[in-house]
C-alpha cells in the first residue's frame, strides 16, 4: 500500500515536495518493522543464549531444505524440448494459442495440417510449400494477406511436436481483472502482519506507561501515607530531559529528511508519464506473450535495449486491426479513464504511415516511407555521468528484464520500478554473483578459480571481479 | 641517477631565481582569496561570510525546488538494418586533402563520424595517422562550411547555377585549376570534361609545391612523379632541410617505415644512422642521429658538397665545420650501401644533385623506389606562372577551382586576385567562404570527405576507396558532379564511381570486398626498381654555384606539423590548441629566430623570456616589400642567420571564427614571403628583421609544468648501450635495488652481499614494490594494464595528442587559458633539449609522451578528501567527476603535472544555463553541429572537476564486454587505446601485464627489459606506464656532457 504507483500528482512532473519525504520517512519506518517482525535485528543485536543458537540453525537448515526441495519438485524429470520456451522464443511474437493475431491462432492447429509432416514442412519452410504450389499452403498464404511466415529450418521434429503439444494443452489464464486481488497476495499479507505487530507493541506500551503511571500514583500514595515528602511532580512538557530528547529527536529527524531528500533529488521511481500512445505491457508481453527482445532487440547488443521504430509494431500490426481483449482486459490509464484499444492501433497507423484501407505504407516519390518517430516520454533516466549497459547486463550477467523493470508484463502504463539510485545498483553488484564458470572470460582469475576448487568459496560476486569500482560505470 | 639534465626552455639555463620563481608560483594569477594569517583580521568580514552563507542556501534551495525535466526518447521512424543504437559502426575510407593522403576507418555511431583511425590493411600507410587526419573529423562540423551553392553571394539553386555555368563555360578559354588529384575516376572525369570542352585546360596547384623534385625527376628519370622511400631499408638516412616525419611529403608513411629502423633491442642491436641538414629546428632534425644546421640557400651547396664528397671523395669546404663533418661522415655510411638521400629543396638543380648522389650510391631500385612511385604532389610551379600571367592579360574566360586557394596561398595573393577580377566566368568548389572564395561569382560547395564517394592511387595500383560516414549535411555536391552535370553525362559521380569500380573489380562481389577493406593492392611485397639516371648533374651544379646568397638574413617559410598548408586546419581548434612539437606555442603563428639572433633582438634572456608570456615583436620586411609584425619565439637548434614563419596563419575573418586573424589574434600570412625563381617557388628569402617595442602574448605550454630539475629521460648513444646495455638498469638499480635486498626480506637470513654495481630486473621491481612502502601490496587478479612508451621510435608529431582529443571529448580551452595553464590536454609530449643553445648544431632534442601514469602507488589517491579518484583492481588511477569537488590537491600532488582541471566550462554541461566560457575563437565548438562530434561513451566534463587520462577506459570496457559477450578471454591487442592506434610510428604498446603472452608483458620482462625505464621510480609512485630508452646513433650524447652541456658546464 506504500508502493502507490498511481500516484496522479507524479504524472505531469516530478516535482519533489515535503509530502514525498514524509511519506519516505514512513517507508523507512515500515522497512524497519518489517525487519523485526521478520527477525533479523534479534538475531544481530540481541544476545541468543548459546544453548539455544542450535536450534535456530537446524530451523534454518529445514526451512532451506525445505525450499530446495520445493525448487527441484518444479525442474522436469527429463531434458524433453520445452514446448513452453520454444513457443515463446519463435511463435509468440505473431502466434497466440487462442486467438488469431498475425498469423492464425495454434491451438489445435495441427488437426487442420493435411498430414504430419505436411506440418513440418510448412514450419521449417512455408514459403517453398507455396512456391512448390501446394494448394492448402496457397490457400492459407492469401488467407493472411500474403503474409509469408518467417522459416524455422533449424526446429526438430521433436520439437515442432513440443510446441503443438504445449499450445494445445494450453489454457487461458485466469483474467487479470478477476487475478488483480490474488496477484500480490503475498505482499499485502505481510504488510498486515507488520500493522498488526505495530498495533500490538503500541498496546504493549500504553500498559507499561500506565502500568508505571499507576506505580507512581501508588508510590506516591503510599509516600503521602508515610508522611515521606513526595517529589515536586513536574509536568511533562517542562522536564529538561523530556525537552532536551524531543530537541535531539526532531535536530535528528529533521536532518535525516532533509538528507534524504537532497539524496533522493533528481530520482523518479514510480514516475509514470502520459505516453503519446497508450501502449500496454500487459496485452503485448503479458497476455500475447510477446518476448521482451523481440522488440527490445538492442537489450543483447548494446547499451541502449532500444525503443522499437514503428515498422517493427507493424510486424504484427499489419494483420491485428482491432483490440479485441477489451472483455477481458479493458484499458484504463491510472487515472481510470478507459482507452480504445482499436483507436490506438489506428493511431499507431498514423505514426507508421500505413494506410489501413489500402494496406500498404504512404510513400513519397522516391517511394520512402511517411513514416513519423513517436516521441515517447522517458521515464528511465540515468545522469549523463552514468554508463550502463544493457548487453553486460542482460547478455553477460544473465539478468532477468524484471529485476530492474519490475513486473512490466503486468504493466498497463509503464512506471520506473527500481530506484535507479547508485546505492541500489551498488547493493545489486555487491549480492550478485557473476557467470564464473560458465563465461570462460572469468578464467584469467586463476585465484578465484582456485578457491572454487578447494571449496573455499562458492561463487565470486560482481563486487569481487571489480563490481564497485568508479570507472565501471563513470567514465 | 646520472648526471644528465635536459632543459626545457632558455629560462632553466639561466637566471634560476625567476625560473624557480616562477617554479614555485604555481598560479600565474593572483588568488582570489585573502590569505592573511589572522581569522579575526581578515579583509572578508563576517558580514560576507553570512551573505555568502545565505546566497548558497537559497540557491540549493532554488535548485532543488526545480522541476526535472520531461525527456523524450524518440526511435527511429523505420530503423536502418545496419545500425544499432549504441554500437558503432565501422567503415573503410580514404583521407584525401590534396594530395595528402591515408586509408581510413570511420567510426560512426548512429549515423555520424566520430573517429577517425588508420587503416591497417594498407601496405602504404599502415594503419597510422598523422594529427590532422585524426582532427578531420572535426572539419566535417566546422560550422563555417558553405551551406549552399552561392551566384554572386546569393543562395540560388543547383538547376539554377548549373544553368549560369553552362552558359558561361561556353566557348570560353577555360582553366580547371584543382590541387594534385590522387583520385583515379575523378581524373577519368576531368578527362572526359576536357573532351567535351576542348578549350579547358587542366592546371594544377599545390600551395606547398614539389614542383622542383617533380621536374628534376622528369629531367634525370623521365618521369613527372615522386618516388616512394622506403625508410624501413635505409641503413643510412641523408636528409637535407626535409621534414619528412613531419611535415614532408607523406609524413605518415615515411614514420612507419622510419621506425622500423628505429626499433632496437639489446639482443638485436642495429640502428640506421640519420643526418640532418635543416635551417630551423623541425621535429625530423630532433630524430636525427647527427645534425647541423645550415642557410636555406646553402642547401644546394651541401648537396654539391655530398655529391663531391659520395662521387670523388672531395672533402667538403662548407659555411661551417660542423657540416664539414656531417658531410664527410654521411658521404662515407652512404657508400656502405643502403643509403637514402631526401631533400626538401623546391629547387630543381638541387634535386638534380640529390638524384645524382642517390644513383651514385646505388639507392635507386633499394630505398628510392622508382617502379611503385608515388603520386602525392603533381603540381609545376611554371603552369600556375603562366596560369596568373593569362588571366592578367585577359585571356581567361572561365576558371574553375577546387581545392586551392591561391588568393590566399599563392606567393602573391594579390595579384592572383586582381588577376581573377578579369575572368568573367570565376567558379570555386570551396567548402567555405576562404580568400579566393570570396572573389568567385559562383560558389558550388564540395562535400566533406567524410560524406564523399571517392578513391585515391598514392602509388600506381595501389588503390584506395573513400566512402561516406554520413549523408551530405548540407546542400553540397561533390564537384565531379558539376564536371558531368555541365558535360551532360547523365548521370551523377556517385554512379559513375561505382561502374568504375564495379568494372575494374570485375565483379560486385569484388567491388564489396574491396569496400569493406578500404583498399585494393596487389598481394606480395611493392614492386621496387631503378631506372636509368639520365640527369645532367654537372649542369645542376654549376647552377648552383652560380647563385650567389647575399649575407644577412634569411626567412625560411615551412609548414607545422599541425596546421599544415593552411587550408581548413586553420580553422580547427583541436589543431591550433595543439603545441607545436619543438615550440610548443599555440593558437599563433610567430617569427622562429635563434637564441643569438634573440639576443640582438633584445628579445631573449634580457627582458623577455621564454616564461614571460609577452614577447617582444620584430617586424619582418621581405625584399618584395612586405611587411609583417609578429612575436619572437626563441627556437635552439636554429641557424643564427636563419628566421622562420609558419603558414596557415592570418586568415580571413570568413574563413572561420577560430582562424579569423586580425592585429590582436591569429598570426599573418607569410606566403607572400615566398618567391618564384623562374623555375619554382622557392620557399625562402632574404629578409630585414627589426625589434620593435610592441609586445604579444604567446601561449607557449611546456614550461606550465615543472620537474624542478629532476631526470625524466635516460638517453644513451649506440656505443654506449652496445658496450653496456645493462647502463640503465644499473643506475636504476641504485635507485630501487637495496630495497629489494632489505636484511629484513626473508627472515634469518644475512642480508646478501653484493660486489659491483646492482642492476635491476624484474624480481628488483617486484622488492621494490613490496618494500618500497609501509603499506600493504595490493594484488591485481585478473587484468593489470600496462603502456610502455619507446622514446627512439616517438617522434613528437602529435597525433596520439589529437587522437586523445577526438576519443575522450577533451575540451579546447582558447589562447587565454592556454596562457594561464588551463590547458586540457591529457596527453603531452614534453620536449626536452640539451646542448649549448649558442651553437644550433649542438642541440639534441628529445620528446617525452606524458600522460596520467597511473601510478599503483599514487599521490593523487591519498590526497582527495572525497576519494573522487582511486585506484581499480586492473590498475587503473580511476577518476570518478561527479564526485570530485574540486579541491585540486591531486593535481599539485601529481608529480608528472598530468591532471586538468576545468577552470571554465568549456562546453557547456554545466547544470547552470549561462556559464558557458567563450572567447570568440574556439565557441564553434559548443555549437550544435560540432558538438556532433563528441563521443557518446565519454562523460563531457563541467567546470569544477578535475580530469586527466583514462586508458581510454571506455575502450577497455567495451573490448572486455565483447570478450565476456563472446565467453572467451580478452585477446592481446584486441583493445588499444586511441594514442596507441593513431601513432604512425607504433611507439605505444599498450595491454594486460598479467598475461605472459601479452606484448606489453614480454617488452618489459624480456625482449626490451633492457631499455625500460619508469619515470620518478625512486619516488615509489609505482607507475603503470614505463618507457625505453633514447638511444641515439651518434659519438656523444650531449646532456651531460660537462664540456658542451651548458645545463651541466654553467649550473651543476
Amino acid at each position: 500500500m506504500f508502493y502507490n504507483k498511481k500516484c496522479p500528482e507524479s504524472r505531469a512532473s516530478t516535482e519533489k515536495h515535503f509530502l514525498q519525504n514524509v511519506y519516505n520517512f514512513c517507508r523507512l519506518c515500515r522497512s524497519f518493522a518489517l525487519l523485526l517482525y521478520k527477525g533479523k535485528l534479534i538475531f544481530k543485536y540481541i544476545p541468543v543464549p548459546e544453548s539455544i543458537k542450535p536450534m535456530f540453525r537446524i530451523c534454518f537448515r529445514s526451512l532451506f531444505a525445505f525450499f530446495v526441495v520445493l525448487l527441484l519438485s518444479n525442474v522436469p524429470a527429463i531434458a524433453a524440448p520445452d514446448g513452453k520456451a520454444l513457443f515463446m522464443s519463435n511463435c509468440a511474437s505473431c502466434h497466440n494459442p487462442l486467438k488469431e493475431s498475425t498469423g492464425p491462432a495454434l491451438q489445435n492447429i495441427d488437426k487442420t495440417f493435411p498430414s504430419k509432416e505436411w506440418g513440418y514442412k510448412w514450419i521449417r519452410n512455408s514459403a517453398a510449400l507455396i512456391a512448390a504450389g501446394d494448394k492448402t499452403a496457397v490457400d492459407i498464404y492469401n488467407k493472411y494477406n500474403k503474409t509469408a511466415m518467417t522459416a524455422f529450418p533449424s526446429l526438430s521434429d521433436e520439437e515442432i511436436d513440443a510446441i503443438l503439444a504445449y499450445v494445445n494443452e494450453y489454457k487461458a489464464p485466469v483474467t487479470a481483472t478477476a487475478d488483480a486481488g490474488k496477484s500480490g497476495g503475498g505482499q499485502p499479507a505481510t504488510d498486515s502482519n507488520g500493522w498488526l505487530y505495530t498495533v500490538i507493541t503500541l498496546s504493549l506500551l500504553m500498559l507499561v506507561i500506565i502500568l508505571w503511571r499507576a506505580n507512581q500514583g501508588l508510590k506516591r500514595a503510599a509516600n503521602d501515607k508515610d508522611d515521606v515528602p513526595n517529589e515536586k511532580e513536574i509536568p511533562l512538557y517542562r522536564s529538561k530531559l523530556v525537552i532536551a530528547v524531543t530537541a535531539i529527536l526532531i535536530f535528528i529527524l529533521s536532518g535525516y529528511w532533509l538528507v534524504n531528500g537532497a539524496v533522493n533529488e533528481g530520482r523518479q521511481q514510480n514516475y509514470q508519464p502520459l505516453q503519446p500512445l497508450y501502449y500496454s505491457h500487459k496485452v503485448h508481453a503479458g497476455i500475447n506473450q510477446i518476448n521482451c527482445l523481440y522488440c527490445h532487440a538492442g537489450a543483447e547488443k548494446s547499451r541502449q535495449a532500444m525503443i522499437p521504430s514503428s515498422n517493427v509494431c507493424m510486424n504484427c500490426h499489419k494483420q491485428i486491426k482491432e483490440y479485441t481483449g477489451a472483455e477481458e482486459h479493458p484499458l484504463k490509464t491510472a487515472e481510470g479513464k478507459t482507452i480504445n484499444g482499436t483507436e490506438q492501433i489506428q493511431l499507431l497507423y498514423k505514426y507508421a504511415g500505413w494506410d489501413p484501407v489500402k494496406k500498404d505504407y504512404n510513400r513519397d516519390a522516391k517511394g520512402n516511407i511517411l513514416a513519423t518517430p513517436i516521441q515517447w516520454v522517458k521515464i528511465h533516466n540515468l545522469p549523463d555521468h552514468v554508463y550502463f549497459n544493457h548487453a553486460q547486463h542482460v547478455k553477460v550477467g544473465q539478468v532477468q528484464c524484471q529485476q530492474c523493470h519490475g513486473n512490466i508484463e503486468e504493466m498497463d502504463e509503464v512506471y520506473q520500478f527500481s530506484p535507479l539510485s547508485m546505492g541500489w545498483c551498488i547493493n545489486c553488484h555487491r549480492q550478485t554473483q557473476v557467470q564464473f564458470t560458465s563465461n570462460n572470460y572469468y578464467s584469467i582469475f586463476t585465484k578465484y578459480h582456485e578457491e572454487l576448487k578447494s571449496g573455499k568459496r562458492t561463487g565470486v560476486t560482481e563486487a569481487e571481479v571489480g563490481g564497485m569500482e568508479c570507472q565501471k560505470c563513470h567514465y | 641517477m646520472s648526471q644528465k639534465q635536459y632543459w626545457s626552455d632558455l629560462q632553466d639555463l639561466s637566471n634560476i631565481a625567476t625560473k624557480s620563481e616562477v617554479a614555485d608560483n604555481e598560479f600565474k594569477e593572483e588568488l582570489p582569496f585573502d590569505l592573511s594569517d589572522s581569522v579575526f583580521g581578515a579583509n572578508t568580514p563576517r558580514r560576507d561570510f553570512l551573505k555568502f552563507l545565505g546566497f548558497s542556501t537559497l540557491a540549493a534551495t532554488i535548485v532543488s525546488s526545480c522541476e526535472m525535466p520531461v525527456r523524450k526518447v524518440i526511435p527511429y521512424a523505420i530503423k536502418p538494418e545496419d545500425i544499432t543504437p549504441g554500437v558503432p559502426n565501422y567503415y573503410a575510407s580514404t583521407f584525401v586533402d590534396g594530395g595528402d593522403y591515408c586509408p581510413i576507418v570511420i567510426k560512426t555511431r548512429e549515423g555520424r563520424p566520430i573517429k577517425v583511425e588508420g587503416n591497417e590493411l594498407s601496405s602504404v600507410t599502415k594503419g597510422g595517422t598523422s594529427a590532422r587526419v585524426q582532427a578531420s573529423v572535426l572539419n566535417l562540423y566546422d560550422k563555417a562550411r558553405l551551406r549552399h551553392p552561392m551566384a554572386d553571394g546569393k543562395e540560388v539553386t543547383f538547376e539554377a547555377i548549373d544553368r549560369m555555368v553552362k552558359e558561361g563555360l561556353a566557348g570560353k578559354q577555360g582553366y580547371l585549376l584543382t590541387a594534385s588529384v590522387l583520385s583515379p575516376s575523378t581524373k577519368e572525369v576531368i578527362n572526359q570534361f576536357i573532351a567535351k570542352f576542348p578549350t579547358v585546360k587542366h592546371v594544377v596547384y599545390d600551395a606547398i609545391s614539389y614542383s622542383g623534385m617533380l621536374q628534376a625527376n622528369e629531367a634525370c628519370y623521365g618521369k613527372k612523379t615522386l618516388p616512394t622511400y622506403h625508410f624501413d631499408k635505409a641503413n643510412t638516412i641523408v636528409s637535407l632541410g626535409a621534414d619528412f616525419l613531419g611535415t614532408w611529403l607523406s609524413p605518415v608513411e615515411f614514420s612507419k617505415g622510419y621506425a622500423s629502423g628505429r626499433k632496437i633491442s639489446a639482443k638485436n642491436i642495429k640502428l640506421s644512422k640519420h643526418y640532418q641538414v635543416e635551417s630551423i629546428h623541425t621535429i625530423t632534425g630532433a630524430a636525427a642521429d647527427e645534425r647541423a644546421t645550415c642557410r636555406p640557400s646553402e642547401i644546394g651547396a651541401v648537396a654539391v658538397a655530398l655529391y663531391n664528397a659520395v662521387a670523388n671523395g672531395t672533402n667538403p669546404t662548407l659555411a661551417s665545420a660542423n657540416l664539414n663533418k656531417l658531410v664527410t661522415a654521411a658521404a662515407a655510411d652512404l657508400k656502405k650501401g643502403n643509403g637514402m638521400v631526401v631533400c626538401g629543396s623546391n629547387d630543381l638543380s638541387v634535386q638534380t644533385v640529390i638524384n645524382a648522389i642517390n644513383d651514385k650510391i646505388g639507392a635507386n631500385g633499394v630505398t628510392v623506389n622508382w617502379v611503385t612511385t608515388s603520386n602525392y604532389r603533381q603540381g609545376i610551379d611554371k603552369d600556375m606562372a603562366d596560369l596568373v600571367a593569362a588571366m592578367e592579360a585577359g585571356q581567361v574566360g572561365a576558371i574553375m577551382m577546387q581545392g586551392v586557394n591561391p588568393a590566399y596561398d599563392y606567393l602573391d595573393g594579390k595579384k592572383f586576385a586582381a588577376a581573377l577580377a578579369k575572368v568573367p566566368v570565376t567558379v570555386t568548389f570551396a567548402e567555405r567562404m576562404d580568400e579566393t572564395a570570396q572573389k568567385c561569382k559562383y560558389i558550388i560547395p564540395d562535400h566533406n570527405y567524410l560524406e564523399s564517394w571517392g578513391d585515391a592511387e598514392p602509388k600506381p595500383n595501389y588503390f584506395s576507396l573513400m566512402q561516406p560516414g554520413i549523408s551530405p549535411m548540407f546542400k553540397t555536391r561533390p564537384y565531379q558532379d558539376s564536371l558531368m552535370m555541365w558535360m551532360d553525362a547523365g548521370q551523377t559521380y556517385g554512379e559513375y564511381w561505382k561502374l568504375y569500380w564495379t568494372t575494374r573489380t570485375g565483379s560486385q562481389a569484388n567491388f564489396d570486398k574491396a569496400l569493406q577493406d578500404g583498399v585494393i593492392e596487389p598481394a606480395g611485397e611493392m614492386p621496387n626498381g631503378a631506372v636509368a639516371f639520365a640527369g645532367d648533374a654537372g649542369a645542376a651544379i654549376a647552377a648552383i654555384q652560380a647563385k650567389k646568397s647575399a649575407p644577412g638574413v634569411e626567412l625560411v617559410v615551412y609548414e607545422k606539423v599541425a596546421i599544415g598548408y593552411g587550408g581548413a586546419w586553420s580553422n580547427n581548434p583541436w589543431l591550433l590548441e595543439m603545441p607545436d612539437p619543438i615550440t610548443r606555442a599555440t593558437w599563433d603563428n610567430y617569427l622562429c629566430v635563434s637564441p643569438k639572433r634573440a639576443k640582438e633582438l633584445d628579445a631573449e634572456l634580457t627582458g623577455f623570456t621564454e616564461i614571460e608570456t609577452h614577447k617582444r615583436v620584430a617586424k619582418i620586411t621581405g625584399a618584395n616589400g612586405y611587411t609583417v609584425s609578429l612575436p619572437i619565439i626563441v627556437v635552439p637548434g636554429m641557424h643564427n642567420d636563419v628566421v622562420a614563419i609558419a603558414v596557415g596563419y592570418g586568415r580571413d575573418a570568413k574563413v572561420g571564427r577560430a582562424a579569423a586573424s586580425d592585429a590582436t589574434k591569429g598570426g599573418k600570412n607569410a606566403y607572400p614571403f615566398t618567391a618564384f625563381n623562374g623555375q619554382t617557388v622557392d620557399f625562402f628569402s632574404a629578409v630585414s628583421v627589426a625589434k620593435t617595442e610592441e609586445k604579444y602574448e604567446v601561449a607557449v605550454l611546456q614550461t606550465h609544468n615543472s620537474y624542478e630539475g629532476r631526470p625524466v629521460v635516460h638517453e644513451y648513444t649506440l656505443e654506449e648501450f652496445k658496450k653496456d646495455p645493462q647502463a640503465l638498469q644499473k643506475e636504476r638499480g641504485e635507485e630501487i635495488g637495496h630495497y629489494a635486498q632489505l636484511p629484513w626480506v626473508e627472515k634469518g637470513k644475512e642480508a646478501p652481499h653484493h660486489d659491483g654495481p646492482m642492476v635491476a630486473t624484474p624480481e628488483m621491481e617486484d622488492g621494490y614494490r613490496e618494500h618500497g612502502t609501509l603499506y600493504p601490496n595490493h594484488p591485481y587478479e585478473g587484468i593489470k594494464w600496462g603502456m610502455s612508451i619507446d622514446l627512439n621510435t616517438c617522434t613528437g608529431c602529435g597525433a596520439c595528442v589529437i587522437g586523445c582529443m577526438a576519443e575522450n571529448n577533451i575540451s579546447v580551452v582558447g589562447k587565454y587559458h592556454a596562457l594561464r595553464s588551463h590547458e586540457m590536454h591529457w596527453l603531452r609530449i614534453d620536449r626536452y633539449f640539451s646542448g649549448n643553445p649558442d651553437d644550433g648544431d649542438t642541440i639534441q632534442t628529445i620528446f617525452q609522451p606524458m600522460l596520467c601514469q597511473h601510478c599503483d602507488n599514487a599521490p593523487c589517491e591519498n590526497v582527495c578528501p572525497v576519494s573522487a579518484t582511486n585506484h581499480s583492481t586492473e590498475g587503473l588511477n580511476q577518476m570518478a567527476y561527479n564526485r570530485c569537488i574540486g579541491t585540486k590537491y591531486c593535481a599539485n600532488n601529481c608529480p608528472y603535472k598530468v591532471r586538468h582541471f576545468n577552470w571554465m566550462d568549456w562546453n557547456g554541461a554545466d547544470a547552470f544555463a549561462d556559464n558557458l566560457y567563450e572567447d570568440g575563437r574556439r565557441d564553434d565548438l559548443n555549437d550544435d553541429l560540432t558538438r556532433m562530434v563528441l563521443n557518446p561513451d565519454v562523460t563531457v566534463r563541467s567546470r569544477g572537476v578535475m580530469e586527466k587520462c583514462s586508458f581510454c577506459v571506455q575502450r577497455l570496457q567495451e573490448g572486455k564486454l565483447a570478450a565476456k559477450k563472446a565467453g572467451r578471454p580478452l585477446i592481446d591487442g584486441e583493445v588499444r587505446t586511441a594514442c596507441q592506434q593513431s601513432c604512425p610510428s607504433d611507439s605505444i604498446s599498450f595491454g594486460n601485464v598479467n598475461d605472459k603472452e601479452s606484448e606489453i608483458y614480454k617488452i618489459r620482462k624480456s625482449e626490451q627489459q633492457e631499455r625500460t625505464f619508469y619515470v620518478l621510480e625512486h619516488i615509489h609512485t609505482l607507475p603503470n606506464i614505463n618507457y625505453l630508452s633514447k638511444i641515439r646513433n651518434t659519438s656523444e650524447i650531449i646532456a651531460g656532457n660537462e664540456k658542451k652541456d651548458i645545463m651541466y658546464t654553467d649550473h651543476i
